[in-house]
């Protein structure tokens, strides 16, 4: 796990007993969050539970009707909304999309372009790109701001496997490169990544929270997704004990390197299922579901 | 060149043809062309005041045009009621508002069809000076907006996330529409000021490959049907507001033929 350095702990989004009401109704309430630099967050829970809301909140679009939000000055974000549709009449290249909300040098926009993945797309109009290619787009648009904080609203939607795979590890990437926090919404519990700091689960409220692991063993979690949901997240967590490094050989989770995986690695494709029961039944964490 | 009625006409229409296409383009991007129709009707009823409290009749016009976008914003905010249903409600109403006092303004003779349908002909010196200085600051407002407005076409919660206050530049956008209707009124009319904005911006469109270029087309093609206007209605003895809407017409309809580059052909491209 990759844990923020010690010297810029300040937290640049602070949210306390933050809540939104609409209509009589309560969307999200009681939000406690902190946000730092370096630090990936992941919103998890089902469709309606106030996920978008709540990254909404964090980053200004909405106004708290209870507690507070605070937001260090001069916070720079960059944003992919999760439902974003351009009217045809609009003629937008690519190009013209990164320098929608300030200017760029344009180094900058081939560099971010080639970093998901579409240099070969800059002068196409954004109506015709497919799904995944405007999602790398829209991507490519926020971090190509260099933000301080990069909101990412389900942001693999329309991406076939593969390509979420290494948009999630390009995630990984600008944070490492940029030391950026990033707020990262998704419904999807295989893509919670392993380099994912704190899980909030979400359901209206904050139903529990931690590490991915601690959150896919709390009762909480267990009872909002089912058993099933667990399994998924341990082969997730399992999937990702090994990395493949680019000379070909591959680094454990213990440090080690060798020239290929070990028999019982487990790859999603084979005995993932097997290998996953065997981890979601292991009781190994001792740390409990940290909810709040 | 501006003793002849004829010169000042073209010189007026193409003043104000060169505003209205970035602004119809943000209408068409933005799908305003009910607001425009909106605020362009409640402009009689801004001339009836005007007459009534005696003040100038483009001044009457923004005025009320500005507090039907007010109007909007604010009943907006209810949510009680849609967009389109809360325009149709405001449209008819202000237009029917204004007809009713003009009635009742029996001692004024008000020229009712020069104002629903212009009079591009009868433009004064005066009148020229506040187009132009009116259309300078309409381009001016706009080139200012142009980021944040472009950035709320696409998605006014990005606008607002990436600190462009997507708010503020749409109500100044509303102001500006307001003084281009109060400035455009006695050219093509109430009736007809919104197609000066839409038709020119729609005609750039299979064009434009970004988006100020489709503004700067939009003025161009816009500043084409004034003088295409108005002369064929020197020709045919025409209304020259209708003519010259008539001749934008004509030129997005030539831009529908297929020649050059066709629908879909960009997608094609990109495919191979």
């Amino acid at each position: 796990m990759h844990k923020p350095l010690s010297g810029r702990d300040r937290p640049i989004v602070t949210m306390a007993g933050a809540g939104v009401a609409r209509n009589g109704r309560w969307l999200v309430r009681g939000i406690d969050l902190d946000i730092r630099r370096g630090e990936i967050v992941t919103l998890i829970g089902p469709n309606g539970s106030g996920k978008s809301t709540t990254a909404k909140l964090a980053i200004g679009v909405l106004r708290p009707d209870e507690g507070d939000v605070e937001r260090s000055s001069s916070l720079r974000i960059g944003y992919v909304p999760q439902k974003l549709s351009i009217d045809w009449t609009l003629p937008l290249s690519v190009e013209r999309l990164m320098t929608l909300t300030g200017p760029q040098p344009r180094e900058a926009v081939v560099e971010a372009l080639e970093a998901v993945g579409i240099p070969h797309l800059a002068r196409a109009e954004v109506q015709h790109l497919s799904g995944g290619e405007f999602q790398r787009a829209l991507m490519a648009r926020a971090i190509v701001r260099k933000p301080d904080l990069l909101v990412l609203d389900e942001p693999v939607q329309g991406v076939d496997f593969g390509g979420e795979v290494a948009l999630y590890e390009l995630i990984g990437r600008i944070r490492e490169e940029t030391g950026c926090a990033v707020l990262l919404i998704s419904h999807d519990l295989h893509v919670v990544m392993a380099g994912t700091d704190t899980v909030l689960c979400l359901n209206g409220h904050v139903c529990c929270r931690g590490t991915p692991q601690t959150v896919a063993q709390s009762p909480e979690y267990l009872q909002l997704f089912g058993a099933r949901a667990a399994d998924a997240l341990a082969f997730y967590r399992h999937h990702h004990d090994h990395t493949h490094m680019p000379d070909g050989r591959v680094r454990h989770a213990d440090g080690t390197v060798t020239d290929h995986c070990h028999s019982g690695d487990g790859h999603h494709h084979d005995h993932a299922s097997h290998m996953a029961h065997g981890e979601a039944g292991d009781p190994q964490s001792p740390e409990g579901g940290g909810h709040a | 060149m501006l003793d002849d009625f004829f010169s000042r006409a073209i010189i007026a229409g193409v003043g104000l043809a060169v505003v209205t296409g970035p602004l119809g383009c943000f209408v068409i991007w933005r799908r305003m062309a009910y607001f425009g129709d909106t605020m362009a009707h409640s402009a009689l009823l801004g001339v009836a005041l005007a007459f009534l409290f005696e003040f100038n009749l483009m001044v009457g016009v923004f005025i009320v045009a500005g507090l039907v976008s007010i109007a909007l914003l604010l009943l907006e905010r209810r949510r009680a009621l849609s967009t389109d249903a809360l325009l149709g409600i405001l449209s008819h109403s202000a237009l029917a508002l204004g007809l009713v006092m003009v009635a009742f303004m029996t001692w004024i003779r008000i020229d009712l069809m020069g104002f629903l349908f212009g009079d591009i002909l009868a433009v004064s010196r005066l009148d020229i000076a506040f187009i132009y200085g009116g259309g300078a600051i309409v381009l001016a407002g706009i080139a200012w907006l142009w980021r944040p407005l472009l950035a709320a076409t696409v998605n006014a919660e990005l606008a607002e996330a990436e600190g462009l206050h997507p708010e503020r530049s749409r109500f100044v956008f509303m102001l500006l529409m307001a003084l281009v209707i109060a400035i455009a009124m006695k050219i093509v009319g109430i009736l007809l000021i919104t197609s000066l904005m839409i038709i020119p911006a729609a005609t750039a469109r299979r064009f434009a490959v970004t988006p100020e270029g489709m503004a700067v087309m939009a003025s161009v093609a816009g500043a084409t049907a004034v003088v295409a206007g108005l002369f064929g209605s020197l020709e045919l003895d025409t209304p020259s507001g209708p003519s010259i809407v008539v001749a934008a017409l004509v030129l997005f309809v030539l831009t529908l033929l297929p020649f050059g580059r066709r629908d879909g052909q960009a997608a094609e491209e990109r495919g191979q």
